[in-house]
Formats: C-alpha cells, sequence, structure tokens
C-alpha cells in the first residue's frame, strides 16, 4: 500500500489508528475519578503531542539518519511560527497559507544555516548549530522586535489587515480557522460516565503529522536514505569513493528544518501567539530529549518520545503534595510521610528532575531509546530475546553497505 | 582612550569565568577525550558552595529581647549566630563577612570529590562511546544537578555579598595617572580577576614543573604509551578531572558576590564557555584561556552605546558571530592542535 513493504505498511496503519482514536486512548479513566488527572485526552495536550511529533520526526531525520547532532533546531520551529503567524496577521486567518509560509521560511532559513553549518561535523557542528540558534533568539528578542514583537511576541489583533478575509468583520481579533471551520470547534461525547472530546484542530494536527510521518518512512526507505545512513557510518570513505557528501546532508538539513517549521506554524495554528523562548536552545535540547527517550534512527521513536516528555510535562507536574496524601493516606502514618517526602521532589515542579534521571538511564543502559526497551521485553516476554538480536544484529551489518 | 579602558576592566571578570570555565571543559577534553555537558553544572555548583558556607555560618539560635519591639510590637527576635556565641562577636561577625573568600576552603573539597565521584560514577563508562553520547549523558547529569539545587535552594537568586572591604567602587583612572572619576570600576572584579589569573597561573606551573603534570601532558599526548611504560593514567587522569571540576567550583564561588547565585546560571555559562573552548582550539589551554579573555572583552565592548548606535543588538550576538566566523576560517580555532577532534 502506498509503495511501502508490508512491515511499514502495518506500522503506517497501526499509528493512523493510534492517532484517530487518541481522544479515546488517552481518556481511559472516568470523569470525575480519582485518576481523571491521568487524562491526556483534551485537546491542548494531544494537539501538542502530534506537533512536538512532527518537530521530532524532522530532528530524527537529521540525527537519526546522518548523525549530525543539531543542538539549535528550535531555531526553525520559531522562524516557522513567526512566518505564520505573519501570514495570518496580513493575508488571511486560514491556516493553509500560514502553514506552507512557515515551511518555505523556515526552509530557506535552514539552507542558509545548514550551508554554513554543515562545513563541520562532529561537535563543532553541534557548536554552529547552538551558536545561530542563540543568535536568532537573541535578536528575536532585541533588535527584531519590529518584525517579532519582542519580549511580549506576536498575537493576532483586531487592527490586524488581514486583506483577504473579505467576510471579516470590522475590528473583531481573527480565530485561526480552516476555511471558516474555527481550529477550537470541539465535539463532546459522554458515554457513560467517561467524556470524550473531540477536537477539530487536533484532527487537522493529526492529519498533517500522518503526512509527516508517511514522508519520513519514505525517506528512511529511499537510496537517499540509504546514502544518508553511510554518512553516519563512515563519512570518510564515502569521500574516498569520490562521493560528496555536502548534498545529501544539506537537503536532509533543509528537510529537517522546514519540519521543525512545520511543528511551529502548526503550533500557532491552534495558540495564535509567538514569543521568542520558542527559540531559546532549552527548546532545541528538548527535542534532542525527545528523539534520544524515544529512539534515535528509528521512525516510531521520536513520535513516541515527544508524547512521552508532552505527557510527563502535563501530568507529572500537576501533582502535588495534595495527590499524593491522597494516594498514600491508605499507609500507617509514618510510613505515608517517609513515602511522600521520597517521591515529592520527583513530581510537581521537580518533574525536570524525573526527566534528567529517566534521560539519563536511557542513554546509559538503553542508547535505542524506548523502542528498543518496547523490542527487548517483547523478546523477553515470547523467549526469542535472542534470536531476534542476532536477527537484528545482520540486518544491520546487511543494510550498512551504501549501495 | 578611557573609554576603551574602562571596556576592557568590565569584560575582563566575564572573560575570566569564561577563561575559568572553559579550561576545565579543556583539560577534562584534552586528558580524558571526554565533552563534558555538565561543566557549567559544577561552575554552578561552586557558587552554592559559597551559599551553603554562608548559611552554615549564619546558623543562628534565636532569643527573644522582651525589651525591644519590632514593627508588630511583638517582643524583637534576636539572631546570635552559633559561631559569634563561640568565637566572640567580633571575630564571629568577621567570619560572617569573608564567608566568600572563605568557602573557597569548603569548595575545594566538595567539589574535588563531587568531580571524582562523578568520573568514577558515570565518565568513566563513556570514554569509548560517540561524542554525542557523552555530551547527551552530561546533559542529562546537568539537569539533575541544576533541579536538585533548585528542589533545595529555591528558584530564585541568592543574594551573596562580597566582603565589605570589598564593597563598592573605587577610582582606578586616578590610580594610573587619569583625571579622577573617569574610570570607577568595583573592587571586587578586580578581585575576581586576580583570583582567576592566579588560579589559571597554578593549573599551568601544575601541568609544567611537577612530575604529575608531566606525566598528564605525557598521557595527553599518548595515553598508550605511558600507559605501557607502566604508569597508571586512568589514575592521573581521574585526578585531573577533580581538578578541572575544582577549577569550575571556585570560577563559580568567587562569582556568587558578582551575580546572586541561581539554579540555571551554569547553563548560561556552559553555552559560552562551549563556543570559547571551540573559538580557543578543542585541546588547547592557552587557547581556551586567551579565548575566554578575549570574547569577554569584546562582549563588553560590543555593549558600549556608541557600538550600539551603529549596530543594533550586537552586544547579543557578537560572540556567536566570532565563534562562526572563527570555525569556517580557522577549523581548528585560534591554537588548535592537528588532531583533535577530527575523526
Amino acid at each position: 500500500m502506498l509503495k511501502l513493504d508490508s512491515k511499514d505498511t502495518r506500522l503506517f496503519l497501526i499509528v493512523i489508528a493510534m492517532t484517530l482514536l487518541a481522544p479515546f486512548i488517552l481518556n481511559p479513566f472516568p470523569e470525575g475519578s480519582n485518576l481523571a488527572q491521568f487524562n491526556a485526552g483534551y485537546p491542548d495536550l494531544m494537539q501538542r503531542f502530534v506537533i512536538f511529533g512532527i518537530f521530532a520526526i524532522g530532528f530524527n531525520l537529521l540525527f537519526g539518519l546522518t548523525g549530525y547532532l543539531s543542538f539549535g533546531h528550535a531555531a526553525f520551529l520559531g522562524v516557522g511560527s513567526y512566518a505564520s503567524i505573519w501570514m495570518m496577521k496580513l493575508l488571511t486567518v486560514n491556516v493553509i497559507p500560514a502553514m506552507f509560509a512557515s515551511v518555505i521560511v523556515s526552509g530557506l532559513f535552514a539552507l542558509v544555516v545548514g550551508y554554513v553549518c554543515l562545513r563541520r561535523s562532529g561537535i563543532y557542528f553541534s557548536i554552529l548549530t547552538l551558536a545561530f540558534a542563540q543568535m536568532s533568539f537573541a535578536l528575536a528578542y532585541s533588535v527584531l522586535t519590529p518584525l517579532t514583537g519582542g519580549e511580549t511576541g506576536l498575537q493576532l489583533k483586531a487592527a490586524d489587515p488581514r486583506i483577504l478575509d473579505f467576510g471579516a468583520a470590522e475590528g473583531s481579533i481573527g480565530r485561526a480557522s480552516f476555511f471558516g471551520i474555527d481550529m477550537r470547534a470541539s465535539m463532546e461525547l459522554p458515554v457513560g460516565s467517561w467524556l470524550f472530546t473531540l477536537n477539530f484542530g487536533y484532527y487537522l494536527a493529526a492529519f498533517v503529522m500522518l503526512i509527516a510521518f508517511y514522508v519520513s518512512i519514505r525517506i528512511f526507505r529511499s537510496p537517499f536514505g540509504m546514502m544518508l545512513r553511510a554518512v553516519k557510518s563512515n563519512q570518510n570513505r564515502l569521500n574516498y569513493t569520490g562521493v560528496s557528501t555536502k548534498p545529501y546532508t544539506l537537503a536532509v538539513f533543509v528537510i529537517s528544518g522546514m519540519y521543525a517549521g512545520l511543528a511551529g506554524g502548526l503550533l500557532v495554528a491552534m495558540d495564535t501567539q509567538v514569543g521568542p523562548e520558542r527559540m531559546f536552545w532549552t527548546a532545541s535540547g528538548e527535542v534532542v530529549l525527545m528523539t534520544i527517550l524515544g529512539g534515535a534512527g528509528t521512525l516510531i521513536g521520536p513520535v513516541l518520545g515527544a508524547g512521552f516528555i508532552k505527557y510527563m510535562e502535563n501530568i507529572v507536574s500537576k501533582i502535588n503534595s495534595k495527590t499524593l496524601e491522597a494516594w498514600f493516606g491508605f499507609l500507617p502514618d509514618g510510613l505515608e510521610d517517609a513515602l511522600i517526602t521520597i517521591v515529592y521532589p520527583f513530581v510537581g515542579k521537580g518533574w525536570h528532575l524525573t526527566l534528567g534521571i529517566m534521560f539519563m538511564l536511557v542513554v546509559i543502559f538503553l542508547p535505542g531509546g524506548l523502542v528498543e526497551g518496547g523490542k527487548r521485553i517483547g523478546g523477553w516476554l515470547t523467549g526469542k530475546g535472542r534470536k531476534s538480536k542476532t536477527d537484528g544484529g545482520q540486518e544491520a551489518t546487511a543494510s550498512t553497505p551504501a549501495e | 582612550m578611557d573609554a576603551i579602558l574602562l571596556q576592557t576592566l568590565n569584560g575582563l571578570d566575564k572573560g575570566s569565568a569564561y577563561a575559568l570555565i572553559a579550561l576545565g571543559l579543556t583539560l577534562i577534553f584534552g586528558t580524558l577525550g571526554v565533552v563534558n555537558f555538565a561543566h557549567g553544572a559544577l561552575f554552578m555548583m561552586g557558587a552554592f558552595c559559597a551559599v551553603t558556607f554562608n548559611k552554615l555560618l549564619t546558623l543562628s539560635t534565636i532569643t527573644l529581647d522582651p525589651e525591644k519591639k519590632d514593627f508588630l510590637g511583638n517582643p524583637l527576635q534576636v539572631r546570635t549566630p552559633y559561631i559569634e556565641d563561640w568565637l566572640g562577636p567580633e571575630l564571629g561577625a568577621a567570619i560572617i563577612d569573608w564567608s566568600v573568600p572563605l568557602a573557597i576552603l569548603f569548595a575545594i573539597p566538595v567539589m574535588i570529590i563531587i568531580g571524582l565521584v562523578m568520573e568514577r560514577g558515570l565518565i568513566k563508562y563513556f570514554y569509548k562511546r560517540p561524542h554525542a553520547d557523552q555530551i547527551l549523558v552530561t546533559f542529562g547529569l546537568a539537569i539533575v544537578l541544576q533541579e536538585i539545587i533548585k528542589f533545595y535552594y529555591g528558584a530564585n537568586p541568592i543574594p551573596t555579598p562580597a566582603p565589605s572591604a570589598f564593597a563598592g567602587s573605587f577610582d582606578f583612572g586616578a590610580l594610573i595617572g587619569m583625571d579622577p572619576g573617569t574610570i570607577i570600576y568595583p573592587y571586587w572584579r578586580l578581585v575576581y580577576f586576580a583570583f582567576a589569573l592566579l588560579v589559571i597561573v597554578a593549573v599551568f606551573v601544575f601541568l609544567r614543573f611537577t612530575t604529575f603534570g608531566m606525566v598528564v601532558r605525557a598521557g595527553m599526548a599518548d595515553r598508550e604509551t605511558v600507559g605501557l611504560l607502566g604508569i597508571n593514567i586512568d589514575k592521573r587522569f581521574t585526578i585531573m578531572f577533580a581538578i578541572a571540576a575544582c577549577v569550575a567550583g571556585l570560577a563559580g564561588v568567587m562569582y556568587a558576590p558578582i551575580n546572586s547565585p541561581n539554579y540555571h546560571m551554569g547553563m548560561d555559562f556552559l553555552v559560552l564557555s562551549f563556543v570559547v573552548v571551540v573559538v580557543g582550539g578543542m585541546g588547547s589551554l592557552a587557547g581556551a584561556v586567551l579565548a575566554g579573555f578575549l570574547l569577554g572583552i569584546l562582549e563588553s565592548f560590543a555593549s558600549m552605546t556608541q557600538v550600539l548606535d551603529v549596530l543594533p543588538g550586537i552586544n547579543q550576538i557578537i560572540i556567536y558571530l566570532v565563534a562562526i566566523v572563527v570555525l569556517l576560517t580557522r577549523p581548528r580555532g585560534l591554537m588548535g592542535r592537528k588532531g583533535v577532534m577530527e575523526d
């Protein structure tokens, strides 16, 4: 199907099913129950899942395939966001032109940055991308204020020209829409004591993510993708055989930047505001975390990692000492207090600590990320661990030589 | 002329901090071949050593003085630090006043222990892994250290004053025969610069004129051969890691009065220090120090109003701009050695 082999088709179908049913899958606990705070099926969070999924898929195309570790990817996200909000301010609140603008502008920006940064590899490349991202952040924050709104950022305003929105009432603040359908349009679906929210914005973002995911599968399986993997395994050898690697790495850098820009555009489409902090280097660090945590170089890993981190960010950070008391209330007092003291630093405001520890554990013990963890557990459960491992090894060696 | 001198002086304190952190980074990279993204966190831990030491010194007994009233009309709480009880009020107060410089004595063992634990507990396992893995795991460690500090000390900056003898500013211009009032410079920044120079010189002397330093330099040049000669080079490199951690920590201790320590100060410095290391040349100690001061001073020049009028915002990006230009024209940095990071 769609020029994918059967294994990829199965993966793609599973991802389609998961994204379409996400409002149901992510809401397993009935409304009002003790565990309802673990529900992630509300539109805002689900949109973040898929949007950061796109961002991480794009990052993974660069890092997972070529091994070039960019520490400045948030710059493209930010540039895409600014392009898209300007499109909405000047032309129309329809999200489609805004998304195209964000992809094109961030692609051009990535072309410039990539052309310079890709002259170096290894840590020099990381520092160069970081330098460019920090420069963009500093400029957006200070000098480019007329263009970026400085510290306050940009929002849609009533005074925006919006020259293509003929029917818009004079002096009304625009709301992002898709040919007239409001991004925030939702349908609430009560089933028993459950409440499911089907949000239009989420489904639009999910649709875009599915396209992005499909493109990424095709890149992974293409001769181009093979070439990129060859760059990762031994760039010198490629150079000696007379292959110039620059066009390949530059192409994937631009594609990756476009993915980031698309994610930025979608962020604006869901919530029409931008601030420069979106380009800060911690944001670049976050996408690195997502990709590694999920599994760099795998197809589904980045999406899992993005979902996992965004879920943790929203859910774990909401747990406070009251919730902990409610959970451990059944224990004897001394034990309860001890447990709360131990757990408390890791939840609520301290969720970054949990994230950092988990990230370290993954890098140390599970370089393949959650995907590898899943495979290991799967192999262990079915008792085929040893066998599947050797299979994987053969597959890897078989696919290493560039053809 | 005095404007140039003033900006040079202003750049010195930041430049000193960059130089010290970059020196430690280069030491670690040159010896162990590990890219340590947690080095900024070590700087931050150093600053919090000063905070902790200050807190320890000012642990107080609280007594109620019924004769005096506070502004609510309740009996006034009088705090007497234990140290004033033990050593007499004058000596005790003097020690508390000098808590930041004295914190150096406290920070050295603490940072050496942190360095040793970090190296033996984590970094050791990453010698052979790719640089990307090293960056990632130390990045994770930096987040963890930062969050631990945040949990115990809160998210707000904690003011840590310099000794009152060094508080305030003095007329630097008058000292060197200029008109009084042209160059007013804070004492503590000069102290910081002198201290940084002292540490840098100490590190260089240690490496150049001691047997231990000689072995370490030999190990940096050719680790295997030194190992084959029957020298336990790993142990010496571990000690060098602890020393590098200590250098970063000391830079942090003395920086506390300049900028009140907060939990993310390390990350802010780390990014810049990496740029400094790369500009100076990966693996070159002298290059790191030189580039540190150079970039610190350049940054300060770029924030002059005359410059900002011509090129607005240049002060924000000058360091990165210089890094990009240097990396593209001199890939090994200003003083980089051949064969480092060129695999």
